[in-house]
């Protein structure tokens, strides 16, 4: 990838994933809410190497904004061949439980948004017939469970739809990667007691631009959650739903 | 509450963390009083808050822009000395001051204004800041540099965090032709040898250090090896790099605590001995790369815990050329009747290059840096003798690696302590802070006390 729109660049997982974007040298379009930090990640990746970078201070959630957003970045970078998107919330569980608005806040951020822009993203790559999407899902998408459930159903949805993103791309040459994280020490789950499943956000970039790299479909970072989900997964329902996790 | 160590993991303390990580946060609000706290390369007290919170900087590790052209570099100051070597020693620009360690944050070496085996031509860390941005707790914001707030930039060079948190900062890089070092090194019989080679050495070398023997005794009292260098002239660009030269991290790793009785008296003294003799009394000159030159501990992670979980104390003082070969004698011998060996012991000249920090450590004299493991009460107690030699010599102990010294002491070291405290923002603090101004001083300063009264027993005792 040497055009790449990173969508969420001041998110931490983000911010590693261009820093070593940066060190390969390649152009960046940064999208993130505060103009400020986001500025501050722009002039930390064109130090650190980057051939070109540009940003744009922007709310994903104005869904508005999308198709002008995209144009934008294929133009001030002449042409994109890659996509990061990393935006999201974890949301509060118990707040959500008692509102819908605060639920409809986390679907909306993490799955209705990245829908609207994969729409755009997805039509003008499968024009091109070249390219990559890389899309920041989560493990907490593969099966609902109590503690949260508002933030599973929309990563598990983002990731039906990359599913179904990557069947139609694939005769076009568009690569859809989706990348499950685990734990990842970041702000996001700062409020969280540490343990030692929790990764790095360098960690989990280095697995996202591999697996980019490599075209891969969805894969777990780091790899040893794939086993847990498929331990997770095949618990019974009849089971699963006495447990408490 | 979490408990981070200080490197030589004495004290213990019990303190709470913050990560910072935008510098255009304001500071996180929370009960007690706070301390930024960096890589905790620091090994005593001061770069921990007992009771309080550390502000780590890890979050702030952001470059912000680098003039390959002018050897400017401006990043935030949780960014490691490490990783502005990676960016800038490929291009051609070194660190104008480094200390043994890249495993420093900018922030922390602004903090104890570093020093290194150049201070003769080149001064201090401090020296090369050309601004920073000081951010308090009542929200204001600060750039600070000789020629604007030069008051603030004179407090906070030096300033152990006290005046607030730094967020970014501007550094003037020296320019390298190559990253290779021509090292020699020169065998001195004890302390008077020593005192006469360091000063000849520092006409014609950048860089002077001198390992010294401290278990040696009687004639031989400070003996050692003095290793001298430059950057290797512009003949020497262009050679490749071989592997081994990088410690980069590659290295050895000490995986656990060592046992404390590795490290008894006769072994030491015998490595010693092997390592004075196996120079066979020549001096030789050999080409080096800059990281196992500059940075030879760094190879072997977590170092520190060779001594195991007691820990281990530094000290480092520095004596006037006046003062010094009497005062070195009697802390040498001091240490070495003291049963307490010290693997790494370091002397070197300290050149009259002033720094812009108000409580800068390094002055014109000698500086002598030994490690003691912790053996609890005789440890404490030779280190506070020595802290008491240091200050009847007129010299100046450095608080980045202090544990024991007394606040008499400090505020002998540091006569502009007072003009220093109006700069500390009231909601910072730290351990070395308070042990240096106890709540209740007994009895009045050395300076005014009648002579032949008796020297008080130490504060630290209250603690």
């Amino acid at each position: 990838m040497k055009k790449v729109l990173v969508l969420g660049a001041t998110s931490a997982i983000a911010q590693a994933t261009v820093r070593l974007l940066a060190a390969r040298g390649a152009s960046l379009y940064l999208v993130g809410r505060n103009a400020e930090n986001l500025d501050a990640v722009a002039k930390d990746a064109a130090t650190r190497g980057a051939a070109k970078v540009e940003s744009k201070a922007v709310d994903l959630n104005d869904f508005a904004v999308h198709e002008a957003l995209v144009d934008g970045a294929f133009q001030a970078l002449g042409g994109l061949d890659g996509v990061v998107l990393a935006h999201g919330v974890l949301g509060d569980q118990a707040e959500a439980q008692r509102s819908w608005t605060a639920t409809e806040a986390v679907l909306r951020t993490n799955f209705l948004s990245a829908a609207s822009l994969l729409t755009v993203l997805a039509n003008r790559f499968e024009a091109q017939k070249a390219g990559t999407l890389v899309v920041i899902s989560s493990v907490a998408g593969d099966r609902g469970r109590q503690s949260n459930y508002v933030y599973g159903t929309s990563k598990g949805a983002l990731t039906v739809f990359l599913q179904g993103l990557r069947n139609r791309l694939a005769k076009s040459n568009v690569a859809v990667v989706t990348v499950k994280p685990g734990f990842v020490d970041t702000p996001m789950t700062a409020h969280l007691p540490k343990n030692k499943l929790f990764a790095s956000p360098e960690k989990v970039a280095r697995g996202l631009l591999s697996a980019a790299d490599a075209r891969k479909n969805e894969v777990y970072v780091p790899g040893i959650w794939a086993l847990i989900m498929l331990i997770i997964k095949s618990i019974p329902e009849s089971v699963f739903k006495k447990l408490k996790l | 509450m979490k408990s981070l160590e200080s490197w030589g993991r004495y004290p213990q303390v019990e303190q709470s963390t913050q990560t910072l990580t935008w510098r255009s946060d304001a500071l996180p609000r929370v009960s007690g009083s706070v301390l930024p706290h960096g890589l905790g390369r620091s090994y005593g007290d001061s770069c921990l808050n007992g009771g309080g919170t550390l502000l780590l900087t890890s979050g702030l590790d952001k470059l912000i822009a680098f003039d390959a052209a002018t050897g400017v570099v401006r990043c935030e100051a949780g960014v490691t000395l490490d990783t502005l070597l990676r960016l800038a020693a490929p291009r051609g620009w070194f660190l104008p001051v480094t200390p043994g360690t890249k495993y420093v944050t900018v922030g922390g070496a602004i903090a104890n204004d570093v020093h290194g085996k150049n201070h003769h031509r080149g001064g201090t860390f401090g020296r090369y800041v050309r601004r920073f941005e000081l951010v308090r707790s009542d929200g204001s914001r600060r750039v600070c540099a000789p020629d604007e707030n030069p008051d603030w930039y004179g407090a906070t060079i030096g300033g152990l965090g006290l005046t607030g948190l730094v967020t970014w900062a501007e550094v003037q890089l020296k320019p390298i032709s190559n990253p290779y070092v021509l090292q020699e090194t020169v065998p001195f019989g004890n302390l008077d040898e020593f005192l006469v080679v360091a000063r000849e050495s520092e006409a014609d070398h950048e860089f002077t250090m001198a390992w010294v023997d401290c278990l040696a005794r009687g004639k031989k009292v400070g003996r050692g090896l003095l290793y001298r260098g430059n950057f290797a002239p512009p003949q020497f660009d262009g050679l490749p790099l071989a592997k081994s030269h990088l410690s980069h991290g590659i290295g050895l790793a000490v995986p656990m605590d060592m046992p404390a009785f590795c490290l008894n008296r006769l072994s030491v003294s015998a490595f010693n001995w092997l390592y004075f003799h196996r120079q066979n009394g020549k001096p030789k000159q050999r080409l080096t790369h800059y990281d196992p030159f500059f940075y030879p501990l760094d190879a072997i992670y977590a170092w520190n815990r060779i001594y195991g979980s007691r820990g281990f104390l530094q000290f480092q003082c520095v004596v006037p050329y006046s003062t010094a070969r009497d005062a070195l004698k009697d802390i040498l011998e001091r240490s070495s009747r003291g049963g307490l060996p010290s693997f790494l012991s370091v002397l070197k000249t300290f050149g009259d290059i002033p720094s812009p920090g108000w409580l800068s450590f390094p002055r014109q004299g000698v500086t002598l840096a030994m490690d003691f493991a912790n053996r609890g009460e005789k440890t404490y107690r030779l280190v506070e003798e020595l802290d008491r030699v240091t200050r009847e010599a007129g010299g100046a102990v450095y608080p980045a690696k202090d544990a024991r010294m007394s606040p008499e002491s400090f505020a002998a070291y540091f006569p502009r302590r007072s003009e220093f405290a109006g700069y500390i923002d009231p909601a910072f603090s730290s351990s070395f802070w308070r042990r240096m101004h106890p709540v209740a001083m007994p009895f009045s300063l050395e300076s005014e006390r009648a002579s032949g009264a008796p020297h008080p027993k130490s504060l630290l005792a209250l603690r």
